[in-house]
């Protein structure tokens, strides 16, 4: 058969509706067999709320007893007040759906049903009062938002909550009444407190009560449609949850379970029990607005109750930032315009901006300040703008100089002699030596004549620092850059010597086998050559031959040399990354208000005595710091080098020039 | 209702196991692990004080002491704060979900709650744990694309690592609930 089974209670509030065709309808609990076609009824239905698809228990059917299957539920409806019959075809049929103010799920009656009713822990000292908030049905719960307090007019608290239901798309209503009382339990006031079940009928109502200065909860759930004996209103067992509203209110749960969209109304939360709780109590601001000090209609309690939170130095700061923001992006609009003048597009300008990692730093902190403004910067530097300071790194930097150039020279003394107990080509050896001293020579002439200069370069680059430790970091890694330029342009001069000998050894080598390198068609063709071509080639051959050693140990001491002083600039360059994507208000969050990072929840059992109900505390589980930062990294500025090792040994085996500041949107020198 | 009871672990340790029943459908396990034994404590703290003395007569170093010193202390510190659990509980809800809790030596605790609706079920699986096959518990996950499929398999005392007696008592009461459960569940 193509319907599913199932028994389905329903129960309506309002008008009740003629049926048309009427199906066989059993008198237990609705057991339905089979319903032909579609039904139509009458009028009665008050707005639509889609409740999507739920799974089905069906009751013990005549034929299958244990059949189940999911169905869409598509309509249902009330006879007189009660009762069941529902009908729902395959889920594949079109179906119109049709729904109700109020259409809930009640199963087959199994002893032992626990009822989750979440309780906010401001609302265990208020008065009596009847308790608002949402019942979910799928995981029998119902979520406490508030208590309000007598008197009340039945008419404004309906209002009320179909206020906040339409403003927030949450099904809030009144769930049951809270009777927080003396000792002696009062008769009327428990009398009362049942009346109002009539008034605001609530499939379960639920009942709560505490004494008055102790610790003895009772709650009792009552249903009144679902009768397990006929006229005997049956009740569930209750599982008190206390939570704190204020900390689950502005909580974050991580991973953000995405809950269906929400059509009019109540839809169904197809996973993450808890996610539902959260969901329910941050969406509900509006009914937290009015309190029961207030002047309105419907006296409430909720957590703001225990005193509306508020600073006067926030409410001054919130005022103010609004015209310093403002002012302070005219600065920096103006800083970027002056920055985008066509006056640092004339070359040689822009090369030097792109190779200086300063610049570099200083234009991801333009962008960065524009974008987000109230951010903070990222940690206040030490201020270097005492002259004495400047002076002293001033003075402290030509002997460094002094001292690298120095050791240089020893190492090309100690290479011109037998290095390692190699033996080097003399000439060769002398000529490249003494071509390398003299450039040294030149490097410290030219650090001499600019160290009267340096304490005022120093001091005036310093005044970037206060831009952040990043910028001085940056600052720190050129200065490293200039002051081995000598390494870097020996590397050059090597590498280049090198490459040419490979390159000639290569192409010398293939003359040695007759071949010949064909540039058109990219490959190695054989070539045959002249007689005096071969005894010259093979000559140069020879000679480069037994030159390649010295070169390569002049390249090979340079090219170590470069890779130090890049690798400790590519370190500098990895912390200033981690500087700048290090999200640090969140982490600042983590530490000062664990609750807004929420990794889930975690229960604490509470004092249980025999008899009364179970009481949990729901307290928030936060983030662990290493998922906070792995979820809030801010984008790096992304400038890693884009070598493989195979590729980088490649190149250094050939002699080829290694470039590692390529940054983002940089091309091929 | 409580009760206590003692157990051992797979290397011998004694190990104890307190149940808690607050109700028929909330139950509470919890282990107790050995605590930290003074033999092995001084044995620590004397191979690395006699390698910071040999150290020392090799460097004429007295920093070598002290930083010996200091290494111990923060090794102590850091070991009961992230390393040595004291007590392992397992809480377990029905209709709401199973909550495991660490509580460290130091006083940290670390508490991980799995949703009832995530739960496929609890079984004890075998493994071979370096040269031995023990048993441990786990709790099953589900896939929330693919009802049927297990997306993650969580185990549960892994730092008590109770022996197979000790489990089946856990095994058979989150059985209880967890058929209870899913007799009174919504969906299939």
């Amino acid at each position: 058969m193509n319907l599913p089974h199932w028994a389905l209670c329903v129960s309506l509030s309002s008008v009740p509706l003629a049926l048309h065709s009427v199906p066989a309808i059993h008198s237990d609990l609705g057991l339905l067999t089979r319903v032909p076609g579609s039904l139509g009824f009458g009028a009665g239905s008050r707005g639509l709320k889609v409740l999507g698809e739920v799974g089905c228990l069906p009751a013990h059917t005549r034929q299958d007893p244990n059949q189940r299957q999911a169905g869409r539920v598509c309509l249902g409806w009330v006879a007189w007040g009660r009762g069941v019959a529902l009908h729902c075809p395959p889920a594949s049929e079109a179906s119109t759906v049709l729904s109700f103010q109020q259409l809930f799920w009640a199963r087959q009656r199994v002893p032992g049903m626990v009822l989750k009713a979440f309780f906010p822990t401001c609302c265990a000292s208020a008065d009596s009062g009847l308790l608002v908030g949402r019942w979910v049905p799928e995981q029998s719960s119902a979520v406490v938002l508030a208590v309000v307090h007598f008197p009340f007019i039945p008419i404004q608290v309906k209002e009320l909550l179909a206020q906040v239901q339409q403003a927030s798309q949450v099904g809030v209503a009144v769930l049951g009444t809270w009777c927080h009382r003396q000792q002696e339990p009062e008769e009327s006031l428990g009398h009362f407190l049942e009346g109002l079940g009539t008034i605001f009928s609530h499939e379960p109502w639920l009942q709560l009560c505490r004494e008055r200065g102790s610790k003895s909860w009772s709650c009792k759930a009552i249903r009144q449609q679902v009768p397990v004996a006929p006229g005997v209103p049956s009740e569930d067992q209750v599982m008190l949850i206390f939570y704190d509203q204020r900390k689950v209110l502005l909580s974050q749960l991580h991973p953000p379970t995405v809950l269906p969209d929400h059509q009019a109304g109540d839809a169904v939360a197809s996973s993450g029990g808890l996610a539902v709780v959260f969901d329910t109590v941050a969406r509900s601001e509006l009914l937290f607005h009015g309190d029961q000090y207030d002047e309105g209609p419907v006296r409430l309690s909720h957590w703001q109750s225990e005193g509306v939170e508020a600073s006067v130095l926030g409410e001054l700061a919130k005022r103010a930032s609004g015209p310093v923001c403002l002012l302070l992006a005219c600065l920096l609009s103006l800083v970027s315009a002056v920055s985008a003048c066509w006056l640092w597009k004339l070359w040689p300008l822009p090369f030097i901006r792109s190779k200086l990692s300063t610049c570099e730093q200083l234009r991801h902190r333009l962008e960065h300040l524009t974008l987000v403004f109230s951010t903070q910067r990222a940690q206040s530097p030490t201020q270097l703008m005492s002259s004495n300071r400047i002076g002293q790194l001033a003075d402290a930097l030509v002997p460094v100089a002094d001292h690298v150039a120095e050791e240089l020279q020893h190492l090309l003394q100690w290479l011109m002699g037998a290095p390692a107990g190699l033996k080097m080509n003399r000439a060769l050896d002398q000529v490249l030596g003494r071509f390398f001293l003299y450039h040294i020579h030149l490097w410290i002439s030219y650090i001499h004549l600019m160290s009267p200069f340096i304490e005022r370069i120093l001091w005036h680059v310093g005044l970037s620092a206060c831009l952040g430790l990043t910028v001085a970091l940056s600052i720190l890694s050129d200065i490293i850059a200039l002051l081995t330029f000598h390494i870097y342009c020996f590397y050059v001069y090597g590498a280049r010597l090198y490459c040419l000998k490979i390159y000639g050894l290569s192409s010398l080598w293939r003359l040695f086998r007759g071949k010949k390198w064909n540039v058109l068609r990219q490959r190695v063709d054989s070539c045959s050559y002249n007689l005096d071509q071969l005894f010259i080639g093979t000559l140069l051959f020879t000679i480069l031959v037994f030159l390649l050693p010295t070169t390569a140990l002049y390249y090979l001491v340079f090219t170590l040399l470069r890779l130090l002083v890049v690798t400790v600039q590519g370190l500098i360059h990895l912390l200033v990354d981690l500087i700048n994507s290090l999200p640090l208000y969140s982490l600042g969050l983590r530490l000062c208000r664990p609750y807004r990072l929420a990794a889930g929840v975690k229960f604490r059992v509470l004092e249980h005595e025999a008899g009364r109900p179970l009481r949990l505390l729901m307290q928030i589980n936060p983030l662990p710091y290493s998922h906070v930062v792995h979820t809030y990294r801010l984008p790096s500025c992304g400038c890693h080098p884009k070598h493989s090792w195979g590729s980088l040994c490649r190149k250094l085996f050939f002699g080829e020039l290694i470039y590692p500041w390529r940054q983002r949107g940089d091309r091929q020198d | 209702m409580e009760d206590e009871r003692s157990f051992s672990d797979i290397c011998g340790g004694r190990l104890v196991l307190q149940r808690r029943y607050y109700s028929p459908f909330c139950r509470e396990f919890c282990l107790t692990c050995p605590r930290l034994s003074l033999c092995s404590l001084t044995a620590v703290t004397c191979t690395v004080w006699l390698a910071a003395y040999g150290l020392f007569t090799l460097w004429e170093n007295s920093m070598i002491l002290s930083a010996a010193i200091f290494i111990t202390l923060l090794g102590l510190l850091g070991y009961l704060h992230f390393v040595k659990i004291d007590q392992e509980t397992l809480l377990i809800i029905d209709s709401l979900g199973i909550q495991m809790t660490s509580s460290y030596a130091s006083g940290k605790e670390s508490t991980t709650f799995i949703e009832m609706g995530n739960v496929k079920d609890v079984v004890i699986n075998e493994a071979i744990y370096m040269q031995k096959v023990i048993y441990y518990l786990c709790i099953l996950l589900k896939d929330p694309v693919e009802p049927h499929k297990i997306s993650q398999v969580v185990p549960v005392f892994q730092s008590a690592k109770p022996r197979l007696d000790c489990l089946i008592e856990v095994y058979r009461s989150c059985q209880e609930i967890l058929a209870h459960q899913k007799a009174t569940s919504t969906s299939p």
